[in-house]
């Protein structure tokens, strides 16, 4: 029986993927289970899987070429199996997918058999909303989870994520077939659910809306869109944790470990945010979640975008600890290994551009979460000390917030303990 | 159970119902001296009287109107038109008096008349004389309709239409009349089929066929094409197109979650139309797929035997977009 392989929904974002690599060629033995290609996800790059045994008989998507999620990119079968009708049918609107990479499969679907209305007003038949994929552009839809009704449903009913469902209709529709076997043989191994890691009740606290809470966040939204940001400024005398710094990566000399600024705030930032859980917190719709415990997203240049990497449970670790963890993480999510639950599940984002000079800026919310640090440059500035002006390592931190989330006062109060750590970092050990 | 034709069928309904009742009367052309174009009125003349089979000159909103008439007063009328093609020249007492007249007098007046005769394509009778006129009799409500796809329902929903007091168009096929099939016999009771209720002509539950009339056998084709690819097709004749028989509709969507609506007629504003708009807003998450319809293509009917072929719905085109809904295309 032949099997085909398709694009699969490899992060839970992902629209289309683009073929790196196939680790086997045509006519290559492959079994259920073993990695046959490297896909770039909007993400990182990922290992697709054979789903059947026999030969890979037929790659109809290219190196370099990109093909949207549920297209049939490959086919598995006997030696001497007809494989046909895939290569010609799904094949062939798989290819026109991927155009750019494969001109002569292209070629071939223009070819097929002309219908014979095709002078004339369309049939019902062929009018129907069915469109081939390459018609469904899936990344216009945004992070819309295509999937029929019925899918729907029967997710719901049998506890599958479609988030994590590879769907095979067409444009990578999530049909019956797709849940019932996601629920059947659990998730696809290389669609990793968030499965890694999992939250318990007790890590979080659901504060469910006061009235009041419910009227901030529906007129709030209707003023400036569907994040209500505002934004707190807190200028940071840096001189004790410059000072700090030295002696710490003096210490840490032996280990190989060079702390950073970052890494300080980092610490600092999960510190705070234990004593003031209502600013680590999610927007959820219908209640606000608070969480017990710090998961911080460190937001990561890369060369085309950004990526948030997750320091978990910051709160509990040590600056001997965040700081290599942190730069392992950049260095994966640069070179795009980042494993999905390694970018997922942050409850609190900092995102730094000191590095670039820049003295202050503002950071966009990720949602659902409530809040984000923008951390400017550790700059010597003048500032005026008991009626004298000196020079001081000052840096500016600006917090943005989901007004639906947190109040005026609740960040500030927030940012003060941020403040008050940084600017005597002994507190740590109080 | 005898073996009889569609046309046997409709004439054993005729005589049983003017035997019954004896306000029952047939008028149309050619009805009673010639036995009807199609031979359906075959010995009704003899029987009756030529007061109760009626010859009617060549004049369809006169006749139409005579009989919106006489269902006035009190008669049981049942108007035959050679084929609905001509009853065009009919619509204003169908759509203005026929359906209307119960409404209008606040209930006061009904219309118990049948309008009868063969509707769609059959071979190259071109474009004016090959319509599928449905939808022209369903869009304004106060006329029932049914679309007889056998023997037995033929003879079945006649009865019911003549015995309904409200209008009742009965649209035959002209490729049917010919066509055989058991029916129960007269001695075995009084065989009356209620309108409204859909029928599963054939089980399945990989994917629905919906549709009605002449389309059942091309269905029942669809489905036997099918059952070679190993997909088990539901056939669901929904015998009268109003009322609606939507329990039904509904059952079988529930049943495998995918639908083609088979009809003889053009796509715009038709039954599948109607129908598929039904299916989303009462059964939606029920769907697995686009509910998609087979119909005439949107062009006026080709003379063209080849051009013919293609225009009209097919059993390949249902199997395709069977397949299609089942996402094996």
């Amino acid at each position: 029986m032949a099997t085909k392989v398709h694009m699969e929904a490899l992060s839970p974002t992902m629209e289309e993927g683009q073929l790196v690599k196939w680790l086997k060629s045509e006519g290559d033995d492959v079994s259920n289970g073993e990695i046959i290609a490297e896909i770039e996800t909007d993400k990182a790059t990922m290992e697709l899987v054979a789903r059947g045994d026999g030969l890979l008989r037929k790659i109809l998507l290219g190196e370099g070429g990109t093909a949207p999620v549920g297209a049939v990119i490959a086919v598995i079968a006997g030696a001497d199996e007809d494989i046909g009708e895939f290569v010609s049918g799904d094949g062939a609107a798989a290819a026109g997918a991927a155009a750019t990479a494969e001109p002569e499969t292209k070629k071939a679907a223009e070819e097929s058999p002309p219908e014979p209305e095709s002078s004339t007003p369309p049939t019902a038949e062929e009018a129907a909303p069915v469109s081939p994929p390459d018609e469904a552009p899936a990344t216009e839809e945004g992070d819309r989870i295509k999937a029929s009704p019925l899918a729907r449903r029967l997710a719901e009913e049998e506890g599958v994520e479609l988030r994590d469902v590879a769907g095979s209709g067409p444009g990578g529709r999530i049909i019956k077939r797709d849940v019932e076997r996601a629920a059947r043989e659990g998730v696809p191994a290389a669609a990793p659910a968030a499965a890694a890691f999992q939250l318990s009740e007790a890590d979080y606290e659901d504060v469910p809306l006061t009235q009041m809470r419910k009227t901030i966040a529906k007129r709030l939204v209707e003023s400036i869109g569907p994040v209500p940001h505002f934004f707190l400024t807190v200028d940071v005398d840096m001189s004790r944790a410059v000072a700090a710094r030295q002696r710490i990566n003096a210490m840490l000399e032996r280990d190989g470990i060079k702390v950073s600024f970052n890494d300080i705030v980092l610490k600092a930032t999960a510190m705070a945010l234990k004593k003031h859980p209502d600013c680590n917190a999610h927007w959820r719709g219908d209640h606000v979640r608070r969480f017990n415990r710090v998961h911080l997203g460190v937001a990561v240049a890369i060369d085309d975008g950004l990526i948030t990497p997750v320091v978990r449970d910051a709160h509990l670790k040590g600056l001997s600890q965040i700081s290599p963890e942190v730069r392992e993480l950049a260095g994966r999510a640069r070179d795009k290994k980042l494993k999905p639950d390694e970018y997922m599940g942050s409850t609190f984002s900092v995102s730094n551009l000191g590095m670039f000079g820049i003295e202050e800026f503002t950071g966009v919310i990720n949602p659902p979460e409530a809040g984000i640090l923008a951390v400017g440059a550790v700059e010597e500035r003048p500032v005026v000390i008991d009626g004298r002006i000196e020079a001081r390592p000052m840096m500016k931190i600006t917090m943005s917030c989901d007004h639906r989330v947190i109040d005026g006062a609740q960040g500030s109060r927030f940012l003060q303990t941020l403040q008050a750590i940084l600017e005597e970092p002994l507190a740590a050990l109080v | 159970m005898a073996t009889i034709t569609y046309r046997e069928a409709l004439n054993q309904a005729l005589a049983e119902e003017m035997e019954r009742d004896d306000s029952v009367f047939l008028m149309g052309e050619e009805v009673a001296e010639y036995d009807g174009a199609y031979k359906v009125s075959k010995g009704l003349l003899d029987q009756f009287g030529d007061r109760r089979v009626v010859d009617s000159p060549i004049s369809e909103l006169g006749f139409a109107g005579l009989g919106v008439g006489a269902a006035m007063v009190g008669l049981r009328p049942v108007i035959e038109f050679m084929t609905f093609n001509f009853s065009f020249l009919a619509l204003d007492q169908v759509i203005n008096s026929a359906a209307k007249m119960y409404y209008m007098s606040d209930g006061q007046v009904h219309l118990p008349m049948v309008f009868r005769g063969p509707t769609g394509a059959a071979l190259q009778l071109s474009a004016q004389h090959s319509q599928a006129c449905q939808t022209w009799y369903l869009h304004a409500p106060g006329v029932k309709l049914v679309t007889p796809a056998t023997p037995a329902d033929a003879k079945g929903l006649l009865k019911a239409a003549i015995r309904d007091e409200d209008p009742v168009a009965v649209m035959e096929g002209e490729l049917l009349y010919n066509l055989k099939g058991e029916v129960p016999d007269p001695e075995d009771g009084d065989f009356v089929i209620p309108l409204g209720l859909a029928e599963v002509k054939r089980e399945g539950g990989d994917v629905s066929i919906i549709t009605s009339g002449a389309m059942v056998h091309m269905a029942l084709m669809a489905a036997g094409n099918l059952e070679k690819d190993g997909i088990d097709a539901e056939v669901l004749d929904l015998r009268s197109l109003r009322p609606l028989d939507v329990d039904a509709i509904l059952a079988t969507v529930q049943k495998t979650n995918r639908v083609v609506v088979l009809e003889e007629g053009w796509p715009y504003a038709g039954v599948g139309a109607q129908i598929a708009a039904t299916i989303q807003e009462e059964a939606f998450d029920d769907l697995d797929a686009p509910v998609l319809r087979v119909t005439q293509a949107d062009v006026p009917m080709p003379y063209a035997k080849n051009l013919e072929q293609m225009a009209k719905p097919s059993a390949d085109r249902v199997v395709q977009a069977c397949k299609k809904v089942l996402y094996t295309d």
